[in-house]
């Protein structure tokens, strides 16, 4: 079964973030994309530095068996990416919430985060 | 629910990821694809193929039938337990199905695509009147196919010594049968290895023999990256009823002599042999990406004959685990050169091969 932890917000097309101290958000997707997807094998993250906006493709992921696209949950710029993911991607399969992180945002605007959903309402949608 | 094989318990227990296969609940995998393709690539595998259709030919006429339905020629099966590859075309010369048949003490067993089982029933059975044959479907068969470089001795060493032995000795596409079991020297895989054709009841214990004896589940997952890589053809995908077998890369697999053996799509198929010299026909070859990026079916080709642009299509793609970047088998005007596929909008180069990447776990092209 697939995990939702509790103490990350989603995107109903299978995104999370991660708020930290510094108010930045850390992005990747869900143990429920990756399971679905099946094993990745590259993975294309925007550049540091790029502006992005809540809800535009930001990123592709392929599988084996398919090509995804990811979308940025917040408005922001990028400034950090796990550069780690282009020779191992499937970090993501093994890790999803935690060293298969895809990027670090700056929001430009927190309330971006209030509108994503919860941990109870994201699986909902993944039944 | 769909149709499920005897095995359909062993999957789920073994953690199988279930999908619709032609009306049957498959394992596409158990935990990773690419785990599973290494695994048959370095040590041996396990695929329940039940889903496949059995079919048992007898009757005075088999062998003429069979010369008849089939463009490959069962006249070269010189032995019991001989076995060939070949498509069972229409009229048109298109591929109604792509077939294995074995050669028995008796007649003769066919085995079938799972997607295609009735039209090829529906097929044969209009096709054998006039021929005093029985067609005879076996669904109380199942079949595992073990493949990898170890595969023969693991499941050698799960048989009776003297039956290990005769099957240790088998060579490439022969078969034998002991009792109700028929082992053949078959598969899909570009490895060594085995099918195993045996009563329904027989399966579960002997899937579970061949698990403890380390030989891993194989979904349907990385039996497609596997054929793949070892550039067989997938029907539905790579050839079709309206594919001519020559502009499939099936040329080797028709039997043109003796010359007067009249099968069916014979007149078509040799019209195809002509326009294809005279470059009126596409073929199928290999398409090799060794930058990021993954061909896939149904991808637009562009290339250039003869200094004009031309288009082909990706009629199988993948990652190929084996070889870590994308392949694919295409079907591209005869002659092309400079081939770019539209990935994403972007064209980009790929290379143009013969469609044969890996065999016995090596890259084989240049």
């Amino acid at each position: 079964m697939s995990s939702f932890p509790d103490d990350l917000k989603y995107a109903a097309t299978h995104e999370w973030v991660r708020v930290e101290t510094d108010g930045t958000v850390v992005m990747g997707i869900s143990d429920h994309a990756q399971e679905l997807l099946g094993d990745i094998v590259f993975i294309e993250l925007p550049e540091e530095g790029a502006e992005v906006a809540a809800e535009q493709e930001m990123s592709v992921v392929e599988s084996v068996k398919a090509a995804s696209d990811i979308y940025a949950p917040i408005t922001g710029t990028i400034v950090e990416v796990n550069k780690a993911l282009i020779d191992a991607p499937e970090t993501v399969n093994s890790s999803p919430y935690d060293e298969g992180w895809f990027c670090r945002i700056q929001p430009n605007n927190a309330a971006d985060i209030d509108a994503l959903l919860d941990a109870d309402a994201y699986a909902k949608i993944c039944e | 629910m769909g149709l499920r094989t005897p095995l359909y318990q062993k999957h789920v227990d073994a953690g199988a990821k279930l999908v619709d296969f032609g009306g049957w609940d498959m394992p596409i995998q158990y935990k990773s694809l690419i785990e599973e393709h290494n695994a048959v690539r370095q040590h041996a595998g396990v695929f329940d193929v039940s889903h496949m259709t059995v079919v048992d030919i007898d009757g005075v006429d088999a062998s003429k039938w069979l010369r008849y339905l089939l463009a490959n020629d069962v006249q070269k099966l010189d032995e019991v337990g001989r076995a060939l590859y070949s498509g069972m075309l229409n009229d048109n010369g298109g591929v109604v199905d792509d077939l294995i048949v074995y050669r028995r003490a008796q007649g003769y067993r066919l085995v079938v695509n799972c997607g295609t089982r009735e039209k090829d029933l529906s097929w044969m059975n209009v096709k054998a009147q006039g021929f005093e044959v029985s067609i005879t479907e076996r669904p109380d068969l199942a079949i595992l196919a073990i493949h990898g470089p170890e595969s023969i001795s693991k499941v050698c060493a799960l048989l009776a010594p003297e039956l290990a032995e005769k099957v240790q000795a088998l060579g490439n596409f022969r078969s034998l049968e002991d009792q109700q079991w028929f082992i053949a020297r078959t598969g899909y895989t570009g490895e060594r290895g085995l099918e195993l054709i045996i009563p329904n009841e027989d399966a579960p214990a002997l899937w579970d023999s061949l698990l403890a004896a380390n030989i891993a589940p194989i979904g349907l997952g990385a039996r497609d990256t596997l054929r793949l890589e070892a550039g067989m053809n997938l029907y539905g995908h790579d050839m079709d009823e309206d594919t001519s077998p020559i502009a499939a890369n099936m040329e080797q697999t028709i039997a043109w002599e003796p010359s007067d053996r009249q099968f069916i799509g014979r007149p078509a198929v040799e019209q195809h042999k002509i326009d294809l010299a005279a470059g009126k026909l596409p073929i199928l070859t290999g398409l090799v990406l060794e930058e990021r990026g993954v061909l896939r079916e149904g991808l637009r080709v562009v290339c250039e004959v003869n200094g004009v642009e031309k288009e082909g299509v990706i009629t199988s793609g993948t990652f190929s685990p084996t070889l870590k970047h994308s392949i694919a088998l295409a079907r591209i005007p005869a002659g092309s050169v400079n081939c770019r596929v539209d990935l994403r909008g972007k064209l980009t180069p790929v290379r143009i091969v013969k469609p044969n990447f890996v065999r016995f776990g090596k890259k084989i092209f240049e």
